[in-house]
């Protein structure tokens, strides 16, 4: 067993320089009443019996890890395996945190229950556990975000879920977050905020992490099971982060294994145009937490571009960035035609059609394949069914 | 000295009233002309926004005049001009306000000098809390900008301590959850808010959020120091028929709620 090194964050909330709470007074107190609550809940046995019984038997955990054969054999490059967070309840790994953080809502008694969404993952997630345990919820949807993503917003609505049209700014997982914010600062004593990432204040990075943490934890099993060893390398996408660190969570201190992280490049990294964060951005402040993010010279938050509404975030996870400081990840990025290219392909081969985002992941092992010996092993992270993506894809295809 | 520091030494009894003005909306030369109508009118220090493009803790006024201030090529750096000029024929306490990105970006303590330089007193950024400030106060320190933190009614009573002790000259107190902004209710809950916050804090305090009437403004004075108000003065340039218009009827709205305090 490798040494484990310690992990963020700490008391202060930090991941080395990046994390904290830049937040509104008002929301102070319901950090730490969150933070106080989990902590408890984090080490009692019944939270976690409940939270286990609800992850098989309502997500349908362990998810598959899964060799994807053809897909091998078209790269000759790696044995590539999927893990299938596509198959989970809803769709995408976004579930493993909805329900944990509803089990912390129903636990400290709130009763309304807000959240932000890009590719509607999040927001199905929320809505989904909303109606399972008969709570009041509200997703805030940017107005862009509302027509690439029509089906998403139908589910919720059957399920129950107001979802607000947020019109402000790039209209976008952004304003969508910051509209959000603005209901909790409003609501704080009755409403619980489920955020969808390792993003915000602390202690979101660290709760949301923890709560995804599971995907890493089966994958070291069932790696041992297929193949004996640890995997040589893990690919995953990420926006804001959530199922990267989940199933690197794992792995961090295994020096062996290589983790990267694909960011969305837009039209091009140099195309002003992207949502790659850690490659092309700074540390800043944006939703309560310093970590990197594209802003232009006067500080103001640069409008990022993705054709995937879940990547199209112009902030990502603190941990993230100490991650990409530290080296302990590496982080690359695929373009939109790119990740289009891979969406089609793997559908194709496999049969199995992933998320845009996702395909973002499956881009870069396209791209980097030759990086790759016959005799390795990569897992990546299949984050979310590509079902929501049709019309995109089909709209990009006539054009 | 800071001048905040001089001008309430001075006036001893009399309610503040502070306007908040959106640095670059509807534009430059009006912002100027608006702070020196609010001046005009019996307002005690000023406070001009720095816009951001994600105004987190504002409501729809704020989030506009934010929006149209950066659409107008307004930055930080061209905050602190409009400053300048406001201090070449005024000795009004200057505050900042404005998000934390900006200021970060800007290079925290070169903000701090440069932001001295050009008249600049007092700086609120909501959303830097106390315990995340400490580079940032000791910086302020050391240009002599006076650090005003804001209090909530949901702050705790050892919070509501450190915000107190962090505050240079007085504290800004939010007067209901929530975002700024007009439509709010004020009930019986707010009154006693603020009158117990004026026994727990030792500095002085303001009160602001969603104040939009000289009755509300009259109301909250009774418990606290003063009133900021701004997102009703950017309803008003709003409706206004022209930019001079706004100008005339900010100005009348402030002088009204002069009186009334």
């Amino acid at each position: 067993m490798a040494q484990r090194v310690k992990r963020g964050p700490d008391s202060k909330g930090r991941f080395g320089p990046y994390g904290g709470q830049y937040v509104p007074e008002t929301v102070m107190y319901a950090l730490a009443e969150l933070e106080m609550s989990y902590r408890k809940l984090k080490k009692d046995k019944s939270f976690l019996a409940e939270l286990r019984g609800y992850l098989s038997d309502y997500v349908g955990r362990p998810s598959p890890l899964y060799f994807a054969e053809r897909f091998t054999a078209y790269l000759k490059g790696p044995k590539v395996y999927f893990k299938r967070e596509d198959l989970n309840h809803t769709g995408a790994h976004k579930i493993n945190n909805t329900v944990g953080q509803i089990l912390l809502a129903k636990h400290m008694g709130k009763k309304r229950i807000i959240a932000e969404t890009g590719a509607g993952q999040h927001g199905l997630a929320t809505a989904t556990v909303c109606a399972r345990f008969g709570m009041e919820c509200i997703i805030y949807m940017g107005a862009v975000d509302i027509k690439r993503q029509a089906s998403n917003v139908e589910k919720m609505k059957l399920l129950g879920a107001k979802v607000v049209t947020v019109e402000s700014g790039s209209k976008t997982l952004k304003d969508a977050t910051s509209q959000a914010m603005r209901d909790w600062v409003t609501n704080i004593r009755s409403t619980f905020y489920i955020i969808g990432s390792v993003v915000g204040p602390h202690p979101y990075p660290m709760l949301v992490r923890d709560f995804q943490s599971i995907i890493g934890k089966e994958t070291k099993r069932q790696c041992q099971k297929k193949f004996r060893r640890l995997p040589d390398a893990i690919i995953a996408c990420v926006g804001g982060g959530s199922n990267a660190i989940g199933i690197f969570d794992s792995f961090i201190n295994e020096k062996s294994v290589k983790l990267i992280g694909v960011e969305a490049a837009g039209h091009g990294l140099n195309s002003g145009q992207h949502a790659a964060t850690l490659s092309k951005g700074k540390p800043g402040v944006l939703h309560g937490s310093y970590s990197y993010l594209v802003y232009d010279n006067d500080g103001q938050i640069i409008l990022p571009h993705s054709i995937s509404a879940g990547l199209d975030y112009p902030g990502v996870g603190p941990e993230h960035s100490a991650l990409s400081d530290t080296g302990q990840v590496k982080y690359f990025s695929a373009t939109d035609k790119q990740a289009l290219a891979a969406f089609e392909l793997v559908s194709k081969l496999e049969g199995i059609i992933p998320a845009l985002e996702t395909s973002h992941a499956l881009a870069y092992l396209i791209a980097h394949k030759k990086e790759f010996k016959a005799r390795q092993n990569v897992v990546v992270c299949l984050s979310g069914r590509g079902d929501k993506d049709m019309p995109i894809f089909f709209e990009k295809e006539k054009a | 000295m800071n001048r905040i520091r001089t001008y309430l030494n001075q006036i001893k009894k009399q309610k503040l009233l502070i306007p908040f003005i959106t640095a670059g909306y509807p534009d430059s030369s009006t912002t100027l002309n608006l702070i020196k109508a609010a001046i005009d009118s019996g307002c005690d220090m000023i406070e001009i926004g720095f816009p951001f493009s994600d105004p987190l803790a504002d409501g729809a006024e704020v989030q506009f005049s934010s929006y149209h201030a950066l659409k107008n090529g307004m930055t930080l750096a061209r905050t602190l001009r409009i400053a300048e000029q406001v201090r070449k024929t005024s000795d009004v306490p200057l505050i900042l306000m404005g998000y934390y990105n900006p200021v970060l970006s800007y290079g925290e303590n070169q903000f701090m000098k440069d932001a001295t330089a050009a008249g600049v007193d007092g700086l609120i950024i909501p959303d830097l809390p106390v315990s995340e400030a400490s580079d940032y106060m000791r910086n302020a320190i050391k240009h002599d900008i006076s650090t005003i933190f804001l209090a909530a009614p949901t702050t705790d009573k050892n919070s509501l301590k450190q915000i107190d002790k962090s505050c240079s000259d007085f504290v800004y107190a939010v007067t209901v959850t929530g975002v700024t902004g007009g439509g709010k209710v004020f009930g019986r809950d707010t009154d006693n808010y603020l009158k117990e916050l004026g026994q727990a804090l030792n500095k002085k305090f303001v009160a602001g959020f969603g104040i939009s009437s000289p009755e509300t403004a009259r109301r909250f004075c009774k418990y606290s120091d003063g009133v900021v108000i701004g997102s009703k003065l950017i309803s008003l340039i709003r409706s206004a028929k022209s930019k001079s218009q706004g100008v005339r009827d900010a100005a009348r709205f402030l002088s009204s709620v002069r009186r009334a305090i």
